[in-house]
C-alpha cells in the first residue's frame, strides 16, 4: 500500500506560476489540488472607468504570451458594441497577426516546453549543436519560432503588445515590400513543421477521458470569427455564449474555473481540430495526410499534435493571404462613442477567449467580464490528473512527478491569463459543491 | 571549460512579456549565448534551479506580496548584479494598478488580498533592493537588454572587446 504526499512547486516550462499537491493514503488519493499561484493584477477592476481607446493596449498586458489575442478580442468586443465593421483589409491583417501569434506561441510550447520531455533532457538548450541530428532540432526550434515572430512584427509592429492594430483598423499598415521575404521565411520552415508533426504523431501517451470540446469555428479556420460549436452538437452565437459559461470558485487557486452547460470541457488546439479539421488549409490536409485520422481524439496529450498541425495551417493560410493582399493606406474607422454592450469571442492559441464590455455614452468602461482559456481548462486539468494518478499510484514518485508535469504541459496552461482578474461575487458563488478530495463535481 | 557568465532569469507579478521577448531573442542568439551564459535558473527554459550564487540576476515583474519580497531579497544575496527587466520591475506598472484604486475597487479586492496574503501595496524592485541596471519598456527594449548583457559579459571578463 502506498502512502505519500507529493508536492510540485513552481512547475517549470509553462507560462507563469502553478503548483500541485497530492495526498495519497493507502493507494487512494485523499486530496489533489492544482493551484494557479500567480498573483492577481486585477485587470477587470483596472479597466473600469477607462476610455475604450485605451482598453485594447491595456488588456494586451493581461498576458505577454498571447498579448495579441487579448488585443484582438478587446478590439472585437468594442467594435461589436459600437457597430463598427472592419474593412476586408483590416480583417485579413488581423488574421495574419493572429496566425503569427499561433505559430510563435505553439512553437514555444512544443519545442521549448514539451520536446525536452520526449527527448529525456531538461532543456532544449542542452542539445548538442555539434551533433547533426540535435543541431537540426535546435535549428528547427528557433527558425519556426522566428517565422511566427517575424510575421507578427511585420503585420503588427511588434510580436508582443503589437502597436499597429486599433479599434476600427490599423494605425500603421504593414509595408508590402516586406511580404516577399516573409513568404519565403514561412515556406522555408514548412519542412521543419512537418518533422514536428511526424515526431508528435509517433509519440504516444494516453490520457483517455470523456470530455466536451468547445471552440469558435468558421469555415476558414480563421480563429477570429464564426460560431461556438460543441462536441455534443450545440451551435451558439457569440452573443449568447455567456449563459453557458458557469464560473466555479476553486478556493486554493488564484484563478477561477469554468464549466460549460454544467459540464467539464476542453478548449484549445485539440478542440478546434476535433471540431473543424475539415476546414484546415488544403495544403495542411494534404501534408498531414493520415495523421489527421487520429482526430477527433479524446486524448488530452494529442493537444500537442493538434498544435503542431495548426502551426502548418497558420503558415499555409498566411502564405495565401500574403500572396494575394495589396495593402492600401486606410485610416481606422472613426469611433462614435455610445452606451452599449460589446461581446467579442476569438480563439486564442490556448482556446476560446471571451470579452464582454459595457460602455457608457462617453466611451468609458462600466463593467468588464473576461473569460480566458486556462480558466476554462482548469477543472479538466485537475480531473485528468486525478484519473492518471489513481491509475498509476504504483509508479515510482519521481516518474509520477515527471508524468504529472507532462500532463499539465499538454494542456499548455497560461497562468498570467488565468490570474489576471477577480470575480467580485466569489463568496456567493463558492456554494458550488466541492468534495473532500478537493475535486469539483458538476 | 571557458568561463561563463552565471545568470538567473526570474519573474514576479507581470504578464511575462519580457520573458517572451527573451525567448524570441534566443532565435537569433542561442548559439552565441550557449557559449557565454551558464543559466543557473530560468523556469521558462529548464526545471533545474541551482539556487546558488550568480553574477547577474535578471528580474521581471513587480512585487505584490511579502513572499515575493523575501524571494527577491534572497536573489539579491546570491547575485552580484540585479537587472530590473521591463516596466513592472522598473516602475511597478501596470501590475501595480491596484495601488491607484478608489475605495470601491479596494473594497472589492480586499477579500482576495487577505486570503492570499498580498502586501498592502505593489512595489517596484528598487523599493526593496538595490538595482544595478534597468531595461525599461513594456515589453523590455531588446537593444537596451543587449547593451546591458554585453556590459556585464565584459565586466565579468567573459568577453574582451
Amino acid at each position: 500500500m502506498h502512502t505519500f504526499d507529493l508536492t510540485l512547486d513552481d512547475i517549470s516550462k509553462i507560462e507563469g506560476k502553478a503548483s500541485l499537491s497530492v495526498k495519497i493514503k493507502d493507494d487512494t488519493i485523499e486530496e489533489i489540488q492544482f493551484k494557479i499561484t500567480e498573483y492577481k493584477r486585477f485587470y477587470t477592476q483596472a479597466i473600469r472607468g477607462k476610455d475604450i481607446a485605451a482598453i485594447p493596449q491595456l488588456c494586451a498586458r493581461v498576458c505577454g504570451t498571447c498579448s495579441n489575442a487579448h488585443l484582438l478580442c478587446a478590439i472585437k468586443a468594442i467594435e461589436n458594441g459600437l457597430g463598427i465593421t472592419p474593412s476586408s483589409q483590416t480583417q485579413k491583417l488581423r488574421e495574419l497577426l493572429n496566425f503569427g501569434l499561433n505559430i510563435r506561441d505553439h512553437a514555444l510550447h512544443l519545442y521549448v516546453f514539451v520536446l525536452p520531455d520526449l527527448l529525456g533532457i531538461d532543456s532544449i538548450l542542452d542539445l548538442d549543436e555539434n551533433k547533426p541530428e540535435e543541431r537540426e532540432l535546435l535549428e528547427d526550434t528557433f527558425s519556426v519560432k522566428s517565422a511566427g515572430n517575424t510575421l507578427s512584427k511585420v503585420i503588427g509592429g511588434r510580436s508582443v503588445h503589437a502597436p499597429f492594430p486599433t479599434i476600427g483598423g490599423f494605425l500603421i499598415v504593414p509595408k508590402q515590400e516586406l511580404f516577399e521575404g516573409l513568404i519565403k521565411e514561412l515556406q522555408e520552415v514548412r519542412p521543419a513543421v512537418l518533422r514536428l508533426i511526424e515526431r508528435f504523431s509517433n509519440y504516444s501517451f494516453l490520457l483517455a477521458q470523456s470530455i466536451q470540446f468547445v471552440s469558435l469555428i468558421d469555415s476558414d479556420y480563421s480563429f477570429l470569427k464564426g460560431e461556438i460549436i460543441t462536441s455534443d452538437g450545440k451551435v451558439i452565437k457569440e452573443t449568447n455564449v455567456k449563459k453557458y459559461l458557469e464560473h466555479v470558485v476553486i478556493p486554493y487557486s488564484h484563478a477561477s474555473g469554468y464549466t460549460f452547460a454544467g459540464k467539464t470541457y476542453f478548449v484549445g488546439a485539440l478542440s478546434r481540430i476535433n471540431l473543424a479539421k475539415k476546414y484546415l488549409h488544403k495544403n495542411t490536409i494534404k501534408d498531414a495526410g493520415s495523421i489527421l485520422d487520429r482526430f477527433p481524439s479524446e486524448n488530452a496529450y494529442d493537444n500537442n499534435l493538434a498544435q503542431a498541425i495548426e502551426i502548418l495551417h497558420c503558415i499555409d493560410k498566411s502564405i495565401d493571404i500574403l500572396e494575394n493582399l495589396k495593402v492600401e493606406k486606410e485610416p481606422p474607422i472613426p469611433i462614435v462613442r455610445k452606451e452599449c454592450v460589446g461581446v467579442g469571442v476569438i480563439e486564442a492559441p490556448r482556446g476560446m477567449l471571451f470579452y464582454r464590455l459595457e460602455m457608457d455614452n462617453v466611451g468609458k468602461i462600466i463593467n468588464a467580464d473576461l473569460v480566458v482559456p486556462t480558466g476554462q481548462n482548469q477543472i479538466g486539468i485537475e480531473k485528468t490528473l486525478y484519473a492518471y494518478i489513481s491509475a498509476n499510484i504504483q509508479k515510482d514518485q519521481h516518474e509520477l512527478s515527471h508524468d504529472i508535469e507532462k500532463i499539465i504541459r499538454a494542456y499548455d496552461p497560461c497562468m498570467s491569463c488565468a490570474s489576471h482578474f477577480l470575480k467580485v461575487k466569489w463568496e456567493r458563488l463558492s456554494a458550488k459543491r466541492i468534495n473532500n478530495t478537493g475535486n469539483i463535481f458538476n | 571549460m571557458d568561463k561563463k557568465l552565471k545568470i538567473g532569469w526570474y519573474s514576479f507579478s507581470c504578464c511575462e512579456d519580457s520573458t517572451i521577448i527573451f525567448t524570441e531573442m534566443l532565435n537569433e542568439h542561442y548559439l552565441e549565448w550557449k557559449k557565454v551564459l551558464d543559466i543557473r535558473s530560468a523556469l521558462i527554459l529548464q526545471r533545474r534551479d541551482h539556487h546558488d550564487e550568480m553574477d547577474v540576476a535578471f528580474v521581471e515583474g513587480a512585487i505584490t506580496s511579502e513572499e515575493q519580497e523575501k524571494k527577491l531579497k534572497d536573489i539579491r544575496v546570491r547575485a552580484k548584479k540585479i537587472v530590473a527587466i521591463g516596466a513592472c520591475a522598473t516602475i511597478g506598472m501596470p501590475s501595480g494598478q491596484r495601488n491607484l484604486f478608489d475605495e470601491e475597487k479596494q473594497k472589492e479586492i480586499a477579500p482576495i488580498l487577505t486570503r492570499f496574503k498580498y502586501a498592502p501595496s505593489v512595489k517596484k524592485l528598487s523599493d526593496i533592493v538595490t538595482v544595478d541596471s534597468v531595461v525599461p519598456g513594456c515589453p523590455m527594449d531588446e537593444n537596451i537588454f543587449l547593451q546591458v548583457l554585453t556590459k556585464y559579459l565584459k565586466e565579468f571578463g567573459i568577453i574582451i572587446s
